[in-house]
């Protein structure tokens, strides 16, 4: 099949959806309502609460949910052929993800702009607030163990992005002077920002850099994992001002760039999908379909993450309540856009299916690497660029979203760290510089308690992130189907998604508990344990919130 | 009338930019501000708590200039009234 007809089918799925379910929800379920006075509004404060343009809302939610987790999923997911991959991110991002970014925010809006994890603790119960907060806890502790082991891998694979990558710290520090000190104005600082960061691109191929192979005795893998940590804790110590939010707006440029690439040399070139539609000679050892395919690919089809971006800050900034569906449940389709885009890229990529099979020779292989790959074969041919060069474009994408992602989950370790501090009351924990040193260590003790003494093995853990993010989006559709409950309406909508996350990940965490008893990685093993207790725990409670909503309905 | 018309939408394009370079950041820029200011407040008033201060022929100017802040700033610091025995402030 052509990539063409792949892509028009799933872009034309999602468009269908925001045209018509993402209008039924919202009219019908949550009844967003033009005249609702919102909390922006309420209030309005010029920091937190400010009524934003919905276009740039949806710019920022956009940015902020789309990463490398929903390149990375789909990347090792289509191992079980395209088919499957194909039609869980587009059915996925219409009837789960878009539902439930659009409703985190509805949910929030409604209840004063409080974050999901404080609604949990309101509208379910204190227990599932605490539960809350272990589950966000692993969630960041996996995301970032897992994205230090797999922008190592790239930097190793991809020598000529090096340069480029680091060189794009610079050119963020420098822009956030510019800006921060009003020496110019932000248009034409974006448009050098943008030139510098190509620029560097252009030139990385011209200067690969590679670690020796052991740095003291540390393998060139753990040396990188070391220096991105170390980055990460200063870069989240540091001003915001000087490095994340200049960063953040280059990628966010950079992310609209790359897309609209990918996307034109799609349509320029054509490329055959090469990639089997259903894999019938899977190789052995990859787990059952279902339900692994479910977790492989969190983000992109339905992410727990969604929901803390939603209510922490979407919602304070929503200018009107119907704003709701276009800010959210479009947010969803961008993202949803970017993992078809990395579908196509790791399926038509490659000039046979030997050169596939070779790729994806066994579970947890391809990954962002193929995603580089891949996507350079199709610009080159699209485009005619360089493919050294486009290697290098897709992968200082990828690695800059992974390090945005990786800071921003430090910082908020470092928050939950220094809460904790608080409330058990240990003076220390509660300053900055110790907490994130705690939140560094236990990332590290992850990447290589369960990648082996060269860390490269981290991205073992990558279907135990995707279950433990689905299960903080669980936690969010649980808390807006116990609003739809109270409100009288139809809950099904989100009711159904909940069920079939909870059932999904509970299946596959047994699966991945039973294969790493077998592997005797205890390591492993007592991780997975932990999220399955949680697991089974948040279905209890969902069971026994619905219920006595329920009763409470009942006169 | 072209030439105008360009300029207005550039002028909404570069607000909608700079909306959406400040607004994720917006509330940290200012908690760091804030944690500035109150700092610059300690300098200010740290006379009245007997910390010597150099610059005091200067910031004792800005006392008056600082004053209708005061109260945000001991309740933020806090104390519940007023630390400075002489200086009255709820």
């Amino acid at each position: 099949m052509n990539a063409i007809l792949l892509m028009l089918l799933g872009l034309g799925g999602m468009l269908l959806g925001y045209l018509f379910y993402s209008k039924f929800v919202a009219e019908k379920i949550y009844k967003l309502d033009p005249n609702f006075r919102t909390p922006a509004h309420e209030f309005e404060d010029g920091v937190d609460f400010v009524p934003t343009n919905k276009y740039v809302l949806w710019g920022h939610h956009f940015t902020s949910v789309a990463g490398a987790a929903p390149i990375i999923g789909p990347a090792i997911a289509v191992i079980w052929g395209w088919v499957p991959a194909f039609l869980w991110v587009v059915l996925g991002t219409i009837f789960f993800a878009g539902v439930h970014d659009a409703g985190a925010i509805w949910a929030s809006n409604r209840n004063r702009a409080r974050s999901i994890g404080a609604l949990t603790g309101d509208v379910v119960g204190k227990r599932s607030q605490s539960l809350f907060m272990i589950v966000i806890f692993l969630v960041l502790l996996m995301v970032n163990a897992v994205f230090a082991t797999a922008i190592s891998g790239l930097l190793i694979n991809f020598p000529s992005s090096v340069v480029p990558v680091w060189g794009a710290i610079f050119v963020a520090l420098i822009i956030g002077q510019f800006i921060f000190r009003k020496w110019l104005n932000l248009g034409t600082v974006s448009v050098i920002g943008v030139i510098a960061l190509y620029a560097l691109i252009i030139a990385g191929p011209e200067v690969p850099l590679s670690l020796p192979e052991t740095v003291m005795g540390v393998s060139d893998n753990a040396t990188w994992i070391l220096i991105l940590f170390l980055y990460a804790a200063i870069a989240s110590l540091l001003p915001v001002w000087m490095l994340l939010q200049p960063r953040d707006y280059i990628n966010g440029l950079q992310l609209f760039i790359g897309l609209f690439l990918l996307y034109g040399a799609v349509l320029l070139s054509g490329p055959e999908l090469v990639a089997p539609a259903f894999n019938t000679a899977t190789p052995e050892g990859t787990p059952s379909i279902v339900p692994l395919l479910f977790v492989t690919i969190a983000c992109g089809a339905i992410s727990g993450f969604h929901g803390l971006v939603a209510s922490g800050t979407t919602s304070k900034q929503l200018d009107k309540e119907t704003d709701a569906r276009f800010v959210g449940y479009f947010g969803a389709l961008g993202e949803g856009s970017l993992s078809l885009a990395t579908i196509i890229a790791v399926t038509a990529g490659f000039a046979t299916l030997a050169d596939w099979q070779a790729v994806y020779h066994s579970f947890g292989q391809g990954g962002v690497s193929a995603f580089v790959s891949g996507g350079a074969r199709i610009l080159q041919e699209g485009l005619s660029l360089d493919v050294e060069i486009s290697e290098t474009l897709l992968t200082v994408m990828a690695v800059l979203f992974a390090g945005t992602t990786m800071d921003t989950g430090l910082r908020l370790q470092r928050y939950i760290f220094q809460e904790w501090g608080a409330i058990y009351n240990i003076k220390w924990m509660e300053k900055a510089a110790p907490a994130t040193l705690l939140a560094v260590a236990s990332c590290l003790i992850l990447a290589f308690g369960a990648g082996g003494a060269d860390g490269s093995g981290g991205l073992a853990i990558w279907p135990l992130f995707g279950t433990t993010n689905q299960l903080l989006a669980g936690l969010t559709l649980l808390v807006i189907t116990v609003m739809l409950v109270r409100l009288k309406r139809p809950m099904y909508v989100t009711l159904l998604p909940l069920i079939f996350l909870l059932v999904m990940t509970i299946f596959a965490l047994l699966i991945q508990l039973k294969g790493f008893y077998d592997a005797s990685d205890w390591f492993l093993f007592s991780l997975d344990l932990l999220v399955l207790i949680a697991a089974i725990w948040i279905a209890l409670e969902a069971a026994g919130a619905l219920n006595r909503a329920r009763k409470e309905q009942q006169p | 009338m072209k030439i105008k018309a360009i300029r207005a939408w550039l002028a909404n394009a570069s607000e909608l930019a700079n909306h959406y370079y400040n607004a994720p950041y917006r509330a940290a820029v200012a908690r760091a501000k804030r944690e500035q200011d109150d700092l610059f407040m300690l300098y200010v008033y740290s006379e009245l708590m007997g910390i010597p201060n150099p610059a005091s022929y200067y910031t004792l100017e800005l006392q008056p200039l600082l004053l209708e802040q005061f109260h945000d700033w001991h309740l933020r610091m806090g104390m519940e009234h007023s630390p400075f025995d002489e200086f009255r402030c709820c």
